[in-house]
């Protein structure tokens, strides 16, 4: 249902979908094999739907694309990073419920 | 969504406990409704391989299972709301829980199946370097730790047992234990005993994670004073759980240090509440344990469904 409305991004696009452009956007750094993934998958699709147009939502494999959560420091995972401008706004690891992550989305303005 | 229907039975949490209430529930006819944050499963989701949940004779995924439970107690029609409490009213004949989007929910019969969560060492150095080289979860992080040295701290089933797993990944594993004996079953602790990458710091405690950007090493401290720093890529805090209590109202609840106290049907001191699974005070923390609670539970809950609707009490 919602899951068309999250972007899937790799090491190819991170940059240009994520980084550049005017909206916000949350990234999922995930992998088929992650538990607590798994458990946030379906927060992430809601959070698709609800911010549709305002904040993209986006996903990266780190199985498939190494070299982003490599830039990023990532070890361990689900980590959801919060980019606006480019920059990391805001950063959190494990699965948190989506009150959380609706408040750290709606605290960028 | 102003929900103000009052529901029969809500469960709170959907680890197995929680699910096998839901799917006795559910197959009973009573109008319930699991509350869970995320996805079904539980901590068993964070699980690399179950090897004594009964019907698995090679064993099984803690992935797979939580998902056969999921699908079981979706096939019989158990509601699930994807929102976790926050807190809860349980001692009027209508309990009510507020939820973490705002939205109440009301309901005669309370199953607490919240759960547990991973035990922080609490000391230097682990909140800044959470996820950047500590971790609470051998299934999910050890593949980032690909030919690294790392740590994992604790003796009891998980600490041993995801040891093993994480040699799949790691050069060497090394497991810093507080005391001499463990208290992991006897056939994980030969495994580990036995495995050729993984060492043993025995009367050893960290006290504390070094590193700026990420792990680099670990501070040790031994029983007999000693105390260095040895380097590390990564820690993994396997040292037990805590329950998961913060929406739960522990002060109309018996509990012993956050555990909450049932009787052998399940029942808490309030009429009505049930509690199972690693939340409970005297659970054995294993997944089937917890399945059967759930049970028992459910079946306690129809019971004192009558009950109330029959205006005896409980």
């Amino acid at each position: 249902m919602s899951e068309d409305k999250i972007l899937h991004l790799n090491d190819d696009n991170f940059e240009a979908e994520a980084l550049q452009g005017n909206l916000p956007c949350l990234v999922d750094f995930w992998a088929p094999w992650c538990g607590p993934c798994k458990a946030i998958g379906p927060v992430i699709a809601e959070l698709a739907t609800q911010f549709d147009g305002k904040v993209k939502i986006a996903k990266v494999n780190v199985d498939e694309s190494p070299a982003t959560p490599g830039k990023y420091g990532i070890r361990a995972i689900p980590t959801l990073i919060l980019f606006k401008d480019g920059k990391v706004l805001d950063q959190v690891t494990g699965a948190v419920g989506k009150a959380q992550l609706v408040a750290m989305i709606e605290k960028a303005g | 969504m102003a929900d103000n229907h009052i529901h029969q039975l809500v469960i709170v949490g959907g680890g197995p406990g929680g699910l096998a209430a839901g799917i006795y529930a559910a197959r009973a006819r009573i109008d319930a409704v699991l509350l869970e944050k995320g996805a079904t499963g539980g901590q068993i989701l964070n699980t690399d391989w179950i090897d004594n949940y009964p019907g698995f004779p090679e064993g099984v995924s803690g992935f797979e299972l939580a998902e056969r439970m999921g699908a079981q107690a979706q096939r019989f029609g158990l509601k699930v709301a994807m929102k976790s409490a926050v807190s809860m009213d349980l001692v009027a004949a209508v309990k009510t829980i507020h939820c973490d989007d705002g939205t109440t929910i009301q309901a005669h019969a309370v199953i607490l199946a919240t759960g547990a969560r991973p035990n922080h060492l609490n000391v230097p150095g682990e909140t800044e370097l959470t996820g950047k080289g500590v971790s609470y979860c051998a299934t999910c992080d050890g593949p980032f730790y690909r030919n690294l040295d790392i740590a994992v701290v604790g003796g009891g089933d998980t600490a041993l047992q995801e040891a093993v797993y994480l040699t799949k990944f790691a050069k060497t594993v090394t497991v810093v234990h507080r005391r001499q004996e463990f208290r992991a079953a006897p056939i994980i602790q030969e495994a580990a005993l036995a495995h050729e990458r993984i060492r043993f710091l025995y009367d050893a405690q960290v006290s504390a994670i070094l590193g700026s950007k990420e792990v680099e090493a670990l501070r040790i401290r031994y029983r007999d004073g000693r105390e260095e720093e040895r380097p590390f890529q990564g820690v993994f805090m396997l040292i037990g759980i805590t329950p998961n209590t913060g929406s739960l109202p522990l002060d109309q609840l018996h509990n012993e240090q956050g555990f909450v106290v049932t009787d052998g049907r399940m029942r808490t001191n309030l009429p009505g509440v049930m509690a199972v699974g690693d939340l409970r005070h005297d659970s054995i923390r294993q997944v089937v344990s917890a399945a059967g609670e759930g049970a028992v539970a459910a079946k306690e809950v129809e019971h004192y469904l009558e009950c109330i609707s029959h205006g005896k009490g409980a």
